[in-house]
Parts: C-alpha cells; structure tokens; sequence
C-alpha cells in the first residue's frame, strides 16, 4: 500500500524532467532526475520495493520519450540493481554509494539509450555523444545527487516509520 | 529723607548700568559674549531634548514597532503581489507578442490550415530533439504534420494521444528534411545531430553555394510541404575527392526557446516506402 506513494512522486517527477530539467542544458546533456531518484530510493536499506519503483518510473518516461520503452526499462533495473550490489559493498558510506551509483549508473543508462538509438536506425556519432550528452549529463545528475538522496532518506523514513523507530 | 535719596540713587545707578548695558548691546559690544552664551544654552537644551527624545521613544518603541512591523508585512506582501502581476503581465505581453506574429504568418501564408500549439515538455533523453505540444488528435492533429512558426520550419508530428503530441525537431539526430537552396538553385538534405546544431549534406559538387544562402523545404519526398523556410548558409566544405559538398546551417527558428508553435493541419505526409521497396526490388 505505502508503495503507491509511487506514481504522483514518479509522476511530478516525469514532468518535472520533461518540463523544468530537459531544458537546463550544459553543452547537450541534463540532468535525469528519475534515474537519480531510483539511484536514491534504491539504497535506501529499509526499501525493498525499488524494481517496482523502476518499472513505474520506466513506463511515465517511456511514455514521454521517443527513446524505445523497453530501453529505458532496462535501464532504469540496471540502476535499481547497481545500487543493491554497491549498497552492500559500501553501506558504511551511503553518501559515496550514492555517487558511485549515479556515475555508474549515468554510463549504463547512456551506454544502453545509445546503443539502442543506434539500432534503430538514429545516425549518433560515439565522441560526440560521449563529450556532448554523456559528460555533461554526469557532471548534473552527481550535483543532484546529493538533495535527492536527502529527500529519499525522508521519504523513506515517512513509508517506512517502523524501521525508523527500531 | 537720606533713606529716599540712597533709594533714588540705587534705582538711577541700577536704571544707568541697565541702559548701559542696553547700549553696549545695541552697539554690538556684547556680540560674542552672547554668541558664546547663546551657544551654551542651545547646547544644553539639545542635551535635554536629545535625552527626552530618547527616553519617549523607548517608552513608545514596543507600540511602534508592533505597527511598523505590521505595515511592513503589509508592504511586503504588496511589493510580492505587484511584482508577481510584473511578470504575469510580461508574461502576457510576449505570448501576445508571439502570437501576434503567428497570426500575421498565418494571414501570409493562408493556403495551409494552422492549429496554434503551446510547447509543453521536452523528450527527457537527451540524445533526441523532441518537444511535447498541448494539442492531440481531439484538436486533429495526426502524425506527420509540419509543424512551424512564423520564423520557419520546426519539425513535423511524431505521435499523438488525444490532448497531446510528440513533435520531431530539425534539429533531432534521427531528422532528414529535403531543402531546396533558393539562391543556388540546388537540392540537398538537411540533418540534424546530437548537439542541436543542423547542416547540409549531400549538396552537389556543382552546385555554387555562399553563406547567407536561404534554405528552403524542397518538398520532395512527400514529408514536408515545400517552400518553408529553415535558415541560411553559414560555411560551406567542398572536397575535390568528395560526391558532396556539405555546409553549416543558422537555423531562422530560435529552438531553445520555443514557447508556441503553429501545426499545418491541412498537409498529409505521402508514404513513398512501397515505392521504394519496388523500386529496390
């Protein structure tokens, strides 16, 4: 139940990107506010609903992007599961899981969108891709990183009070 | 009769010294005496009107400050208030001012049918040039329609649901849009890229091209109407050992900063696919 707290956070958080962050570029890249929540919310330790997370998030996006659904699905669980393997590797440090998960999982997501892009017939150029949308979409999602690992703590410790007590 | 003369005499003596003193006054001999006197009872007296002035107002200062803290709120929220009709305002006045434009474009231009679009969203991955505009199938709009603005061309539909489309910008890496180059009278193709910049391509070796050169839709294809303008020239590359010369384009349409766009509802995009599949064949 406390799940479906989901869809109007992943929701707002879908036009958020596609209204407010798709336009705050820096060369050709912005910052990508669901991978970076999914990031978040996944190394959270109480939260054991983050592939669920990843499938909502994937299906808002996939309905505002051109980029193929099934793309952004794979994409979006490669993050979910990134952060339970370095969660467990690096628990100690959540602040500096949190941006080895959004470096990493930056690269994947990218790596996959690119990959799929090109199979489908979309002309991207490798270097230009990497230096123009790659790079620079690093560099904001690590800056966000850190606010919204705050608000998913929040968030967590709200849907999951009985682990916050104990 | 001694006790009245010594009173007389005191009254003339003391009535002397006072006219004496009047006259040394009068004749200015007094003058910086009583500037120096002068000076000190002013000073006192501000000493004194200083610390009166003090002491009401610490005795006052709970009452006033309640007020004025008060009224300053007031003022606050008016200053807010104000400066959010400010923008609103501005606000109206550029979406009036765009629109205004459009509807000239429109008047120019009155063989195609228009539906006025907000822009509303942008694709959230980076890698594409895609925006999200108000207006869906319930409005008419059906994939393949261009779509511009008074400045010139911006794309064409991608996908529709009812109250919204996906609109393919020039500048996306996945765009081809044919162009006629008016001044050199050559075809060529224009190509978007990852970056949002836009070029030519595919511009015969023959074909005298120079910057400033006006870019147009050729219509060729069936995927755009023609005629419509996209930009100018900027620099041109050509390549002995090259089939193709390629240029740089200055798109006319500022796509960083598309708030209202104009949809041709009355072009039909023609499906030349079975033809070419044929023709392959």
């Amino acid at each position: 139940m406390r799940n479906l707290v989901a869809f109007p956070i992943l929701l707002l958080g879908v036009l958020f990107q596609s209204a407010v962050l798709s336009q705050l570029r820096l060369v050709a890249g912005f910052a990508d506010f669901i991978l970076v929540w999914l990031a978040a919310w996944s190394l959270q330790e109480q939260v054991d609903s983050a592939p669920q997370w990843a499938a909502i998030g994937a299906l808002f996006t996939g309905f505002v992007t051109h980029v193929p659904a099934i793309a952004v699905a794979a994409g979006y669980f490669s993050v979910v599961i990134l952060a339970k393997l370095l969660s467990r590797r690096v628990w100690q440090a959540p602040i500096l899981a949190m941006l080895a998960v959004t470096l990493l999982g930056t690269i994947l997501v990218q790596a996959e969108t690119y990959l799929v892009l090109r199979l489908t017939g979309t002309p991207l150029p490798l270097l230009g891709s990497l230096t123009a949308v790659t790079i620079p979409s690093l560099i904001l999602n690590l800056l966000l990183a850190i606010p919204v690992f705050a608000w998913a703590r929040d968030l967590a410790a709200w849907t999951y009070p009985e682990f916050a007590q104990a | 009769m001694n006790f009245h003369l010594s009173r007389s005499l005191q009254v003339t003596v003391v009535f002397l010294i006072m006219a004496g003193i009047l006259a040394l006054a009068l004749g200015g001999f007094f003058g910086a005496l009583s500037q120096r006197v002068i000076a000190g009872l002013v000073s006192i007296q501000s000493w004194f009107s200083t610390r009166y002035v003090a002491v009401e107002d610490l005795l006052s200062a709970p009452r006033d400050i309640v007020s004025l803290r008060t009224r300053n709120a007031e003022l606050e929220a008016e200053v807010s208030q104000l400066q959010a009709q400010v923008i609103e305002l501005q606000q109206r006045v550029n979406e009036t001012d765009i629109l205004a434009a459009l509807v000239d474009f429109s008047r120019a231009n009155p063989e195609s049918t228009y539906r006025a679009a907000a822009v509303i969203g942008r694709d959230p991955s980076p890698f594409l040039h895609y925006v999200i505009i108000n207006r869906g199938s319930n409005d008419g709009i059906r994939r393949g329609m261009p779509v511009v603005t008074n400045q010139g061309l911006v794309g064409r539909i991608d996908a529709v649901i009812s109250d919204a489309s996906r609109v393919q910008l020039v500048t996306d890496p996945g765009s081809a849009v044919n162009v006629h180059l008016q001044n050199a009278d050559a075809d060529a193709v224009l190509l978007g890229s990852v970056t949002g910049d836009v070029s030519l391509d595919m511009i015969s070796q023959e074909a005298r091209i120079e910057a400033g050169d006006l870019i147009l839709t050729s219509g060729l294809g069936g995927g755009y109407p023609p005629d419509l303008i996209i930009g100018q020239v900027v620099t041109t590359r050509r390549l002995e050992f090259e089939l193709f010369q390629q240029a740089t384009v200055q798109p006319a349409v500022d796509f960083s900063r598309l708030e209202i766009v104009l949809v041709i509802t009355n072009f039909r995009p023609i499906e030349i696919s079975p033809l070419q599949v044929e023709s392959v064949q």
